[in-house]
């Protein structure tokens, strides 16, 4: 019956593309650095009134929550997609509209997910779908980075009652699935040399040697093939100039892996290398962790993960299943059946010339209106 | 007129309109209809952002605005394509009133959408605006529908506090604060009051739209102030701040050229109003130079400020909006 309906979706949602866009683009052209999502929430808050949601309103965290009350009203599922992005508030932020694909820092992450929660109430109302279940909808603050999802973790601790199942938003890549966390430590090397360091004496070849040193020492650790187990060197800033020894440097890294003692373990294996070369060099090389998931989620199996596969595989969409460790890991720790779906396909991830494709979005939009008329049957309830 | 006092009374921020729902109550209740003029020359960067946003924002959430047409002065990249893409009216500048011969100028886009649109409030907004939003539409309708003595709103623009280096804001710039204003207060010092009388954005009723002559070139904006002035004084007027507009930046030649129009309708106008009087006719020609193999040599630009006449002296206008022929033509 879900299936049945999802062509039916996709005529009815095929011209209600502009609505979504042009949501899309106000949300982006809002900077929204990750601890300065205030204006973009006060932007979607308005939405959320204008759309009479119930209880529409930003948090302490600076969240937006709105619920879209369901018939019965007994259960709550959560749609959640997080508000901040990797721009900083200096980068350009305007988006540009070609016939095709919409181009900006952020576009794909997450200004679209921000936007179709703002317009769901409409997309809804388009479909004629109304649940049993109420929506709570929640723009969630400070997810990415040193965030380390405190708006969503925020929410989940102190939402008056627990959610039945939630659905996690991302602007690309349609398709995905993720109903799995991984295992995941972000971490921090920072090296640091002291005012009073003697550099004849030691021969220092400066910071950008020292750490290069230190990354080829993390990349000898050996990594076990099972429990697949990842270490994902992401950041590094060091130096100001040609012929200037550096004297500090930053390297941001992420470990990830399915067994979380394996996580913990190489957090101490790389916090031990860290000390390792304060003392050989004289710098002062410090770890420090700035985020931790543990694996979870549900199974393959899963009733939420077969109907989502199915719908996907309707709509002529390969699913892709990756494991996730963002907003999904939240609600995996509190054992909330949970699922990351993404709304188009794009490009350029994480570059300033961003890029999500228009058409597809349609079919993104499709895609959850079924999916919530499918948690809202219950899908999410294992028995 | 004490113009502290008119800038108090007739000066607004787009916040104060930004309760649209309750606009749109006011706008039904009033019975206007309003049309939205975006006129094209190769925009084919912005336009559709335009397009999507006040369509979204001002027609299917908020029925502001009643229809969206693109004129286009003959764009050679796919401005029109990306226009009408994204579901807005396009329209050759040149097919509009084909009898009444084409001119290429934004000016002349203006003066042909009072004849292609039907709306009783007109509002005009340049297609080159990166950072567009409801509130460049919204703002300037806003007075309009709630004061019926004002005529004529005109945007302003706050100047940016940041941009990165690639995005250079232009608002109330160079050619206004050396070339207009200095104008203005020479010989209508009330007009001073108008804090960017250049900017591209405006909204007009149509009565007065349609009485007054268009220069299709660059002294379109000054010659609209200076004959709503002459016919209807300062009250006609407010003007509104739509914070900030990013759009491509000018080079000085270019603004060369720009004044250089502007001051052609200027003087045009303070002879036909009998400010000044001479027999010296002005010259159309614009020299600028430039330096080629360490040799200076002149480079001349014919910039002629032709002008439309008042909409409601044509025709085919008078019988469209059903009105009597006029006897002498």
């Amino acid at each position: 019956m879900i299936l049945e309906g999802l062509d039916e979706y996709l005529t009815q949602l095929e011209d209600f593309r502009e609505t979504v866009l042009s949501t899309m683009v106000m949300v982006n052209e809002i900077p929204a650095p990750t601890f300065k999502e205030r204006n973009r929430a006060e932007f979607l808050v308005d939405r959320f009134s204008e759309l009479e949601m119930l209880n529409a309103s930003i948090d302490e965290k600076d969240n937006v929550l709105g619920i879209i009350p369901g018939r019965v009203g007994d259960r709550d599922i959560l749609i959640a997609a997080h508000l901040d992005s990797l721009f900083d508030e200096t980068v350009d932020h305007t988006v540009t509209l070609e016939p095709s694909m919409a181009i900006g820092p952020g576009v794909s992450d997450n200004s679209l997910g921000a936007a179709v929660l703002g317009t769901l109430p409409l997309v809804m109302e388009r479909v004629g779908l109304e649940l049993d279940a109420n929506l709570v909808l929640l723009g969630s603050s400070r997810s990415l980075g040193r965030g380390d999802l405190e708006g969503l973790r925020f929410v989940l601790d102190n939402y008056k009652r627990p959610f039945t199942a939630a659905v996690c938003l991302e602007g690309i890549r349609l398709g995905r699935l993720s109903f799995s966390s991984i295992g995941m430590l972000r971490g921090e090397l920072t090296y640091r040399i002291p005012e009073e360091y003697d550099w004849t004496k030691f021969n220092s070849v400066g910071a950008i040697v020292d750490m290069n040193d230190m990354i080829n020492r993390i990349l000898e650790i050996p990594l076990p093939r099972k429990p697949k187990t990842t270490i994902v060197m992401g950041q590094m800033e060091a130096g100001t100039s040609y012929n200037t020894l550096p004297t500090k440097a930053r390297l941001r890294f992420e470990i990830r892996s399915e067994s979380e003692e394996l996580v913990s373990e190489l957090a101490t294996r790389i916090s031990f290398l860290a000390e390792e070369m304060t003392s050989k060099t004289g710098a002062k090389v410090e770890f420090k962790e700035i985020a931790r998931r543990r694996p979870g989620g549900t199974d393959f199996s899963h009733p939420l993960n077969t109907i989502s596969r199915e719908i996907l595989n309707r709509l002529d969409i390969k699913p892709r299943i990756t494991p996730s460790s963002s907003e999904l890991a939240a609600l995996i720790e509190k054992g909330i059946p949970a699922i990351t779906i993404g709304l188009t396909t794009g490009e350029n991830a994480g570059e300033p010339e961003e890029s999500v494709l228009i058409k597809p979005i349609s079919k993104g939009l499709a895609q959850l209106m079924a999916l919530l008329r499918a948690i809202d049957m219950g899908c999410a309830n294992e028995s | 007129m004490n113009l502290n006092k008119w800038i108090q009374d007739n000066t607004y921020h787009h916040s104060a309109f930004a309760d649209l729902k309750e606009l749109v109550e006011q706008k039904e209740k009033s019975g206007l209809t309003i049309s939205l003029c975006i006129p094209t020359l190769n925009e084919e960067r912005t336009i559709g952002k335009e397009v999507v946003i006040f369509k979204s924002e001002l027609m299917n959430r908020y029925p502001l605005v009643d229809e969206i047409a693109i004129i286009d002065s003959g764009s050679k990249d796919r401005t029109l394509e990306v226009a009408s893409s994204f579901g807005a009216d396009t329209y050759l500048s040149d097919d509009i009133l084909p009898e009444e011969g084409a001119k290429r100028g934004k000016g002349e886009n203006l003066w042909k959408a009072i004849y292609q649109l039907k709306g009783d409030i007109i509002v005009y907004i340049d297609a080159d605006i990166k950072n567009i939003h409801p509130r460049f539409v919204y703002g300037l309708i806003g007075p309009l529908i709630k004061r019926p003595e004002i005529s004529y709103v005109k945007a302003f623009y706050d100047r940016p506090l940041a941009f990165s280096d690639s995005v250079r804001p232009s608002g109330g710039g160079r050619v206004t604060e050396i070339l207009t204003r200095p104008l203005f207060s020479l010989y209508f010092p009330e007009l001073t009051a108008i804090i960017q009388p250049l900017s591209g954005e405006y909204a007009v009723r149509r009565n007065v739209l349609e009485s007054i002559s268009f220069p299709v070139g660059y002294g379109v904006e000054t010659s609209h102030l200076l004959d709503v002035y002459q016919t209807h004084g300062m009250k006609a007027f407010a003007q509104t701040d739509l914070d900030q507009r990013v759009h491509r930046n000018q080079e000085t030649r270019a603004l060369g050229k720009m004044s250089f129009g502007i001051l052609q309708t200027f003087l045009n106008r303070l002879h036909s109003y009998g400010t000044i009087q001479s027999d010296h006719e002005i010259q159309t020609v614009l020299r600028q130079f430039q330096v080629q193999n360490e040799k200076y040599e002149t480079v001349e630009y014919n910039i002629p400020e032709y002008e439309r006449p008042p909409m409601i002296t044509i025709p085919a206008y008078r019988k469209l909006r059903g009105l009597p022929p006029l006897k002498n033509k």
